[in-house]
This record gives structure tokens, C-alpha cells and sequence, in this order.
């Protein structure tokens, strides 16, 4: 079984996020580190490998990016992927959702290219842009189904079974693979990396493909190519500071009572 | 002018709110045209309610063909509507389902999408709101037709009758696009209280509840609130992911936010930021939470949230 695991090098949602001055997210400026969100996504991966036990089953890490955009695949690898695929182009930068998602397309029909890729992972969303929009737009180029936001995965021969919260209702989900998988939060904590894995990650092969590899133009993709443009980025206006009163006795919920009176909303 | 197309998010033919405020987006864009995918027998009802709130044209698809399979067959006509119609504009509700078809339909038509709109102005231009909402982003889709997925609570619903003329249509479905289908399906089960996602009024429970939600509730009910929940409550157990603000939970951005027992982690910012106003109750005045509220109680909220009931109570008397 061939898996591929999309992994994104985000900026820390934890740091100060900004806007450069052509409206592209800073990823200079700011310290990033793999999506914590695709983090579930491989993990999902090993899961998958750990119950298949037996079967050979072959797990690739795959991102588009810049030079930093490694350490998304480096620490996948750590946590016990086989195999990493980096595309990087310059004339990939500014690149939006739909350039991205060719790019992965064509990427895994690549990697797929001797033994078709049976299972392609994505996390529910990137911490960055948070669209959640790319696994369909992938699993649409690809032409295969997707099934998304998966609580539970569970796998037997060429059949998968998903558990979701969907927008209305809990559902299970059943496709046959080939198929675009992705994973929600709640579908288990992601392991750390063991000593173990950190060095046997070092060994690990990384291949790099440029556009041309993928045999994608560069007109198609960058900033250039956008089928959307920004036309302007601004900080939000800090919230003016509110009052905060200290509850004695009932004399919070009584100022709290009055506020919302205020406000019209009692 | 142009028809500019509303997906219809409904429940076995209950058209939800955001479809409503949709429509009063569409109308700022152009002709107002619903587009009604499910069970024949349900669709009046559902048109009745879309004329009402100014759809001049409803198409109506049968979906017995291609019910219980996951988002591709609706962009599969939704395309072909496109094809039909030239539309100045697709509009979807920015949830989980909305934005996949929008995905899907953005390839099909080698259009632009936007997601996570908060509103769209008359010339097309959507404001998003991105990083934990501490961004604004403006943008406009430059090539083909924009598909702009909205978010609940981004425009008021308008009534005014719209001539919501019919047309029946007969689609086609790829075998391709039936790969996923849902085998079993639970509906959520009604607390009687509105949508965390379309609610008004937000009353939400953390870590500092201690696994107690009563209060929350009691609160909630007496502003007529949904009620909501940190990631932390939820990892803890005490309510269902179906409740949780955030990051990986529902976004919402309702009149009021009333947060009580929460700390206030980006991850949640996430999810309220955007909020109109914003209360909190903690026991911590260090939580960071208190940087974002226009009204915020340093207290337990075991005793302030049912006396605040009470109070709420009493004044609408």
C-alpha cells in the first residue's frame, strides 16, 4: 500500500502572525514548524500501517515550500514516516489554493507513478490560512473521493470506514480506494518523536522536485496565477480595553446584569 | 442583471438561517437564484421560505439519485448551473460541506474561491477575517465565476417577497462523483436550544466550570444562548466536540459572547474572536481572555452565572 501525508510548514500560531507588504503571509519573520493539524494526519498514517500489520505499506511525507518548508517533512519522518518528497520552486511563492493544489495533484500522480498511491492523508485544515479547502480541490484533480474531517478512521482490504461530527448530524462515511483522506484533532494525540526516530530520520531519503520535474508550468502557479487577489491586509484594532470589575458578594453579577441591560441584550 | 447563486443548506427541506442571509448578499450582487438539491416532495415547503426571503428563482434538483453521497454530486450541478446560468456569483454557507463543494466547483469551473467571508460588498469584494482574527483581509476572485463561501451571522436576513419562479432540473451525476457515501447518520440531537454556529447569543464553559455546566445552561437558557465550550472542556469530557469554539471547532461570531471559566488560548480566539461583544467571567484576572472583553467579572462563576440568570430573569420580568 503506497500512503502520502501532505504536511504544511505554517508560521507558530503561537507567535506574532503578520502580513508582508505584498499582502503574503510573513514566514521569514516568524518562527514555523509543521501544522500542528497535519501532525494528526501522519499520525493517523502509522495507526494505519501499526493495525495492517504484515502488509508493506509505504508512508511518504510530501510539502511545497520554500527551503524551511523541510522541517514539515523532518519531523514527519521522525515520527516515523518512510519517505520525503519536497517540491520547491521559486515561482511557487504567493501561489493560492487552487495553484497549491495542482501542484499536490500532480505531485502525487508522481509519486504514484510505479505503484499508485492508494491513500492520500491531509489534516483538517492548515493553522495558516485555515480554508480546509485543498484536500477537495486535490481529491477533485486526482478524480478520486474524498472523505473528510474523520474523527475515527478505519480500514479493511480496499474498504474505509470514517466516524464524523458532520455540519447536522454524526455520520459514518464508507469509500473504497483509492481515496483523499482527512483527519480532524479528535481522531487521536500525536505521538513525539523518540530518540530513536530523531536519528533514524537522518537516514531517511528526501526527494525534491521542481515544477518542471512535475511537468507544471510556471505560469500556472505563484502570485501571478492567483485566481483571487488581496487587496489589502489589516491588523485588527486591539480591543479597547473593557471594564473588569472584581465579584464581591453578588456585586459582579448585578454590574454583569447591568451591562448586558446596556447593551439591549435583556 | 446577472443571477447570482445561493446553495440552499437545509435539513430535509428545513432551509437553514445562514441560506436566508445569503440571499441578502446575493441581492446586493445581483438576481437572487436559490439553488435547491433534495427530496422532491420537500422542495415546496423550502421554496415558500426562500421566496419569502427574496429568491426570485429556485432551482429545484432531485437528489434521489445521488442522496447520502458526500459533496461531489452537488458540485457537479452545481457546475452545470453555472455553465447554464453564467452567474455573476456562486454563494455558499462557510461550514464544513459549503466550502468542499465551493472547492470542488472552483476546479470544475477554473474559478477563483474565497472562504470564511464575514461580508461581500456589491462589487464582489469579501472581507475575511484570518490569524485567529486578528487580521482583516480584503479580496476579490479575478478569473472565472467567484465562489465565495460566507460565514453564518454575516448579514442579516431580508424579507421581501422575491417572485421565486421554479425550475425543475434535470441533472446528470458522474458514477465518479458517488465514491463517498454516508452509510449511517445520527442527527444531532435537539437541545432546544438555537445553533452554537447561527446563534445569537453564546454562552460558553471551559476548565474553570470543573465538569459543571449547569450554570452555563442556566444562563444560556435565560438569554434564549446556545451554549459552547473550550477545547479543554471537551478533551475533558464533560460536553460533546459538537461544542467546542476554536480553531479546530466551530467558528462563531455572534452578538454576544459570554465566556466563563475560559483562559482565553489563541486556539479559541480562533473561533470568537470576531465576536460583537465580548464577556467573561474567570476566576483569574491574569487570563488572557480579559484582553478581549468589553465587560469581564473577576469571580467564580459558580455564583455569578445563576445569580446573572436570575437577574436576566427578572429584568425581562
Amino acid at each position: 500500500m503506497n500512503i502520502v501525508v501532505c504536511v504544511k510548514h505554517v508560521p507558530d500560531a503561537t507567535a506574532d502572525r503578520k502580513f508582508e507588504s505584498d499582502n503574503t503571509v510573513d514566514r521569514v519573520g516568524v518562527d514555523g514548524l509543521l501544522s500542528e493539524l497535519d501532525e494528526y494526519a501522519v499520525e493517523q498514517a502509522l495507526q494505519l500501517r501499526e493495525k495492517r500489520e504484515g502488509e508493506e505499506i509505504e508512508i511518504t511525507a510530501l510539502t511545497v515550500g520554500p527551503e524551511k518548508a523541510l522541517d514539515a517533512v523532518r519531523k514527519a519522518l521522525q515520527m516515523g514516516a518512510d519517505k520525503g518528497a519536497h517540491v520547491s520552486d521559486e515561482a511557487i511563492a504567493g501561489s493560492d489554493y487552487l495553484a497549491t493544489s495542482l501542484v499536490l495533484a500532480k505531485a502525487i500522480e508522481k509519486l504514484g507513478a510505479e505503484k499508485p498511491v492508494d491513500i492520500v492523508f491531509f489534516g483538517m485544515a492548515s493553522t495558516d490560512a485555515s480554508g480546509g479547502v485543498v484536500p477537495a480541490m486535490v481529491a477533485e484533480r486526482l478524480g478520486l473521493p474524498q472523505v473528510t474531517l474523520a474523527s475515527v478512521v478505519e480500514t479493511q482490504g480496499d474498504q474505509v470506514r470514517i466516524k464524523r461530527d458532520g455540519d447536522t448530524a454524526t455520520e459514518v462515511i464508507g469509500a473504497t480506494l483509492p481515496i483523499v483522506l482527512s483527519v480532524t484533532d479528535q481522531s487521536g494525540e500525536a505521538r513525539y518523536p523518540s530518540f530513536k526516530g530523531i536519528m533514524a530520520a537522518k537516514k531517511k531519503p528526501v526527494e525534491t522536485y521542481s515544477l518542471a520535474d512535475l511537468g507544471v508550468e510556471a505560469s500556472e502557479v505563484g502570485a501571478g496565477a492567483a485566481y483571487t487577489e488581496v487587496a489589502d491586509t489589516t491588523a485588527r484594532p486591539p480591543r479597547t480595553a473593557g471594564e473588569i470589575v472584581t465579584d464581591e458578594d453578588g456585586s459582579g453579577a448585578e454590574a454583569l446584569a447591568g451591562f448586558l441591560a446596556s447593551k439591549k441584550f435583556i | 442583471m446577472s443571477e447570482v447563486l445561493v446553495l440552499v443548506d437545509h435539513v430535509d427541506g428545513a432551509v437553514r438561517k445562514p441560506t436566508f442571509e445569503l440571499l441578502a448578499i446575493a441581492k446586493k450582487l445581483g438576481t437572487p437564484s436559490a439553488v435547491f438539491i433534495g427530496d422532491a416532495g420537500s422542495a415546496s415547503g423550502a421554496v415558500e421560505s426562500l421566496k419569502k426571503y427574496g429568491a426570485e428563482k429556485v432551482y429545484t434538483v432531485d437528489d434521489s439519485e445521488v442522496k447520502g453521497y458526500l459533496v461531489a454530486p452537488k458540485a457537479e450541478v452545481l457546475a452545470q448551473l453555472v455553465e447554464k446560468t453564467s452567474p455573476a456569483a456562486v454563494l455558499l454557507v462557510s461550514g464544513g460541506e459549503g466550502k468542499e463543494i465551493g472547492a470542488r466547483l472552483a476546479v470544475k469551473t477554473g474559478s477563483g474561491l474565497i472562504t470564511d467571508a464575514v461580508d461581500v460588498a456589491e462589487d464582489g469584494t469579501a472581507t475575511q477575517s484570518v490569524f485567529a482574527g486578528n487580521y482583516t483581509l480584503t479580496g476579490k476572485v479575478t478569473k472565472g465565476t467567484p465562489i465565495i463561501a460566507v460565514k453564518p451571522n454575516s448579514a442579516s436576513p431580508e424579507e421581501g417577497e422575491g417572485a421565486g419562479t421554479v425550475e425543475e432540473l434535470a441533472v446528470s451525476v458522474s458514477d465518479g462523483a458517488k465514491g463517498a457515501q454516508i452509510v449511517a447518520a445520527q442527527p444531532r440531537q435537539s437541545t432546544g436550544r438555537p445553533d452554537l454556529t447561527e446563534a445569537a447569543i453564546v454562552v460558553s464553559g471551559g476548565r474553570g466550570t470543573g465538569g459543571d455546566f449547569a450554570p452555563v445552561e442556566k444562563l444560556a437558557d435565560a438569554l434564549g444562548a446556545a451554549v459552547g465550550a473550550s477545547r479543554a472542556a471537551v478533551d475533558s469530557g464533560w460536553v460533546p466536540h459538537t461544542f467546542q469554539v476554536g480553531q479546530t471547532g466551530k467558528t462563531v461570531s455572534p452578538q454576544l459572547y459570554v465566556a466563563n471559566g475560559i483562559s482565553g488560548a489563541i486556539q479559541h480566539r480562533a473561533g470568537m474572536q470576531t465576536s460583537k461583544t465580548i464577556v467573561a467571567v474567570n476566576k483569574d484576572e491574569e487570563a488572557p481572555i480579559f484582553e478581549l472583553v468589553d465587560f469581564g467579572v473577576v469571580g467564580d462563576l459558580h455564583s455569578v452565572l445563576p445569580a446573572l440568570a436570575d437577574a436576566v430573569e427578572a429584568r425581562k420580568g
